[in-house]
């Protein structure tokens, strides 16, 4: 068996355990510890380190191996937490992920940085725990001190006895011991493979039982915990019960030795007692697992690669595609009732089946929210401010595509709310806040978006700074402009980098790229702030990327779809409300505000549009911020659309987002409201210096009207 | 050049013959390596792109992917581009992407040996000798071997992003 195979398995379970570890060690009360959570820590360090042997990764294996020994005399309560120590072992995590990462790129992990921590965390032990764990990949000295024998049944540390019935036989001890693992409910295929798999660590002295439990002697140099490593890659920890037989082994050639240890146990059981609870790694995660595993969710889930899952939706899309088109077919067909009535059933069962599909993409947003506990606590020290997190709405569902471009945007916006927002705990009690500010993360379903919030209960935003701001770079403001007007400047290209930068927020990302990627997912963002009272930041995404709500239009002879979350209202302009500009700019009154013309047939070089605003129809869309009237002949109607990215098989088009395929199978393009309006500008532009031309161009579109 | 002699050296090595799908632009006979080829469909309705050269005729719907359609004939400055029941588009893939071509005409399916595979001319046909691979003779006939791949990818197609910026 190739085992490089599963290394991608490891790595992936390796990420998770590093996460769940970084996630207790944040929670963890630093002055009363868990001893259900330090277990928990200790178990994913020892999970890792087996995992890293297997391998042959040596910075890792030791980087978790020092690890490992001061989680250990952690949970043993050799090692008292404090709040610095806690920081080292969320030092160690990054350094392991890293590890991980350059194993994963065929790389060697950087040297410097490994031996840097080896020595902090040998440091920490000999400091703290005088040295009792040992540096480099030797076993920790209970496991070494506690090999069955007659100098150890004498020993009157009895506690170790009852590691030893796990820890024993470390990879130092020489000779071979017996081993029993206990296969508890595995199958008969996988039962022979982890049998193969035993047969190459060692020899089986014997094997008997059933699917319940199956019992499998092995003599072997390896330690249980190596053993238990090399065998969850095939099952569950908790299927696996290890072992070692001692007693047995040597109880023909040394009954004294044998008779000894048990001995030991007896005379002492009040010691051996306590020590039942933290008895190390194979035997404790027998017990404990099952709550482990409801927790995580683990057993009710499959990895599978996104690229299937994608087959998948693009297989469902055609399938209602195909649906609506022999709808078309049956409308036109007459008397067709018993036909019509399968159909409509098909209808709903395939919208049923599209949506079930759609859902497998999504994501709970506590992907994207588990990240900021880390952040938040590390800045929040840097800044020397107090800030608590607050999450909401964690298991809100998101397409995984877009819960991945979320991030840094929300990353952006919770640093300017940590830097900028939430102010020094002095300065928050004399304004009669409580020292420690309040930053919220939520998110909720709203319709067919979902509406993300990060609050802080700082300072909020500055008006008038703001303003000056915006004059000394040039934007043209004005001191009547509305609060929500103003807060929209920060948005504004080149503005944030104006701002004092910090090494926290100023890592030359603006609000403006902010606004831009949240703006590509088809969001868009908005500022809510109250001086003194913090600051509101509201994204709303679509849930999707890969459906869309759309608008079809006809504009000559071609129909063309707009998406509806951009389109404000529609109506049929007048002649007193349409007003020309300079250079055949048209501006169109609604109610207050004047919005210019864009003709859809002009910016998609439509030759049969119809040229007269009044005898269209204009679509008011909001884009970028900026509002604006689209010149369309007709509007079709609305309907559901798979978006369909041009760049598979062709490359960007200017003014177009993507495609679609509409009932009758032929393509539509869907419009990119951002991009339209500065097409059409820059048309009229290159237009512009040449009169002549322009009359040219129009004159076959004039014959039509 | 050097693609030419490859190609020969291909089909010298293996001793085997590579097949070529042999298609008509105007009065010229060209041909493309076979195994570029996914399918080959009558001229449908495209849907048109603005802001693009004429000789993208637009993205049609090969069973549910958007794939681009050009017409070499606009392209190279074909004196007649008609569109009727013989012209047809060629569905190649290439480097994962799937393109249409439109043609006049698809005629058969051809293996050549490597002595059949003659240089590409330096001029003579409508195409640019860089996209050629060479050419090859079968009894009277001249088919014009094309280097479809290199074609497609090129600046000039502007049928990708790194092209079109």
């Amino acid at each position: 068996m190739d085992i490089s195979e599963f290394f991608d398995t490891f790595y992936e379970e390796a990420l998770e355990l590093l996460q769940e570890m970084e996630q207790i060690l944040l929670t963890l009360d630093v002055a009363a510890p868990d001893t259900e959570a330090l277990n928990a820590i200790f178990r994913a360090a020892h999970s890792i380190k087996g995992g890293a042997g297997t391998f042959g990764l040596v910075e890792l294996q030791q980087t978790t191996h020092l690890l490992e020994n001061l989680l250990d005399a952690t949970r043993h309560g050799e090692l008292r937490l404090r709040r610095d120590i806690v920081d080292t072992f969320l030092e160690t995590k990054d350094m392991l992920q890293e590890q991980l990462e350059a194993y994963r790129a065929s790389e060697q992990p950087d040297a410097a940085a490994f031996e840097r921590i080896c020595a902090v965390l040998q440091q920490m032990a000999e400091a703290e725990i005088g040295g009792a764990a040992t540096a480099g990949a030797a076993p920790a000295a209970p496991v070494a001190a506690s090999r069955p024998g007659p100098e150890s049944a004498a020993a009157p540390e009895a506690s170790t006895a009852a590691e030893s019935a796990a820890g024993a036989a470390a990879p130092g001890s020489q000779g071979s011991d017996l081993l029993e693992v206990s296969l508890l409910g595995v199958g008969d295929k996988d039962r022979d493979l982890l049998i193969d798999e035993l047969g190459q660590l060692g020899d089986i002295v014997s094997r008997e039982g059933d699917a319940q439990q199956y019992r499998v002697t092995l003599r072997c140099s390896v330690s249980p915990d190596d053993v238990e490593a090399v065998m969850c890659f095939i099952v569950e920890p908790e299927q696996l019960a290890i072992r070692p037989l001692p007693a047995a082994g040597e109880a023909a050639a040394a009954p004294v030795g044998a008779s000894e240890p048990a001995a030991a146990a007896q005379s002492a059981p009040p010691v051996t007692e306590p020590a039942v609870p933290v008895a190390p790694a194979a035997s404790s995660e027998r017990g404990k697992s099952p709550p482990d595993a409801a927790k995580g969710g683990e057993s009710t889930s499959i990895r599978v690669p996104v690229n299937k899952v994608d087959q998948i939706i693009n297989l469902v899309g055609e399938l209602i595609i195909t649906q609506s088109m022999i709808n078309q077919v049956a409308e036109s067909a007459a008397g067709a009732g018993a036909l019509s009535n399968g159909l409509n059933q098909l209808q709903r069962n395939s919208r049923d089946l599209q949506e079930a599909v759609m859902s497998i993409r999504m994501v709970p947003m506590d992907y994207v929210f588990s990240r900021f506990p880390r952040l938040v606590r590390d800045l929040a020290a840097k800044l020397g401010k107090e800030v608590e997190l607050v999450t909401e709405g964690k298991s809100t569902e998101l397409d995984k595509g877009l819960t991945e471009r979320i991030i840094d945007p929300l990353t952006h916006l919770v640093r300017n709310s940590l830097d900028h927002g939430i102010e020094d705990p002095d300065t928050r009690r004399a304004a009669g806040k409580p020292g420690a500010g309040q930053l919220l993360l939520s998110a909720t379903h709203q319709g067919g978006n979902i509406l993300i919030e990060v609050r802080d209960d700082g300072a909020g935003l500055n008006r008038e700074r703001i303003l000056a701001k915006a004059r000394s770079s040039g934007i043209s403001v004005s001191d009547s402009m509305s609060d929500e007007d103003v807060w929209q400047l920060i948005f504004a290209p080149g503005f944030s980098t104006a701002v004092e930068v910090s090494d926290v927020s100023g890592r030359g990302v603006g609000m403006d790229v902010v606004k831009r990627n949240i703006q590509s997912m088809g969001g868009h963002v908005e500022i809510l702030s109250e001086p003194g009272r913090g600051t509101r930041t509201r994204i709303v995404l679509p849930l999707t990327l890969a459906i869309l709500d759309g608008m079809l239009i006809r504009v000559g002879s071609e129909t063309f779809i707009l998406p509806v979350n951009a389109i404000i209202e529609s109506l049929q302009p007048r002649s007193e409300d349409l007003y020309s500009m300079g250079g055949g700019d048209l501006l169109l009154k609604v109610r207050e505000d004047y919005l210019p013309v864009v003709p859809v047939g002009q910016a998609m070089a439509v030759a049969n549009a119809v040229q007269e605003v009044t005898r269209s129809i204009t679509v008011v869309v909001q884009g970028e911020g900026r509002r604006y009237a689209l010149q369309v002949d007709e509007l079709i109607g609305q309907q559901q659309v798979v978006v369909k990215n041009l760049e598979t098989n062709y490359r960007k088009v200017p003014g177009v987002s993507a495609a679609t395929i509409l009932g009758d199978g032929s393509v539509a393009l869907i419009l990119d409201i951002g991009d339209l309006q500065e097409l059409s500008q820059g048309r009229r532009r290159e237009r512009a210096p040449r009169p002549e031309q322009t009359s040219l161009q129009n004159q076959p579109e004039e014959a039509v009207i | 050049m050097s693609q030419n002699t490859a190609l020969r050296d291909a089909t010298e090595k293996s001793g085997e013959r590579v097949e070529f799908l042999v298609f008509s632009l105007g009065e010229e006979e060209y041909a493309v390596d076979i195994l570029k080829v996914q399918e080959i469909r009558g001229y449908d309705n495209v849907t048109r792109i603005a802001n693009t050269p004429d000789f993208i005729k637009g993205l049609a719907n090969l069973r549910g992917v958007i794939v681009p359609v050009v017409d070499l004939r606009i392209k190279f400055r074909l004196d007649k581009v008609e569109y009727n029941e013989q012209t047809v588009v060629i569905v190649v893939c290439i480097e994962e992407r799937i393109v249409g071509i439109v043609v006049d005409g698809v005629s058969d399916a051809m293996s050549l040996t490597a002595e059949q595979i003659k240089p590409a001319p330096e001029f003579g046909v409508s195409m640019p000798v860089d996209y050629l691979s060479g050419l090859g003779s079968v009894d009277d006939r001249m088919l014009v071997l094309v280097d479809i791949e290199r074609l497609l990818t090129s600046e000039e197609m502007a049928l990708m992003d790194s092209a079109a910026s």
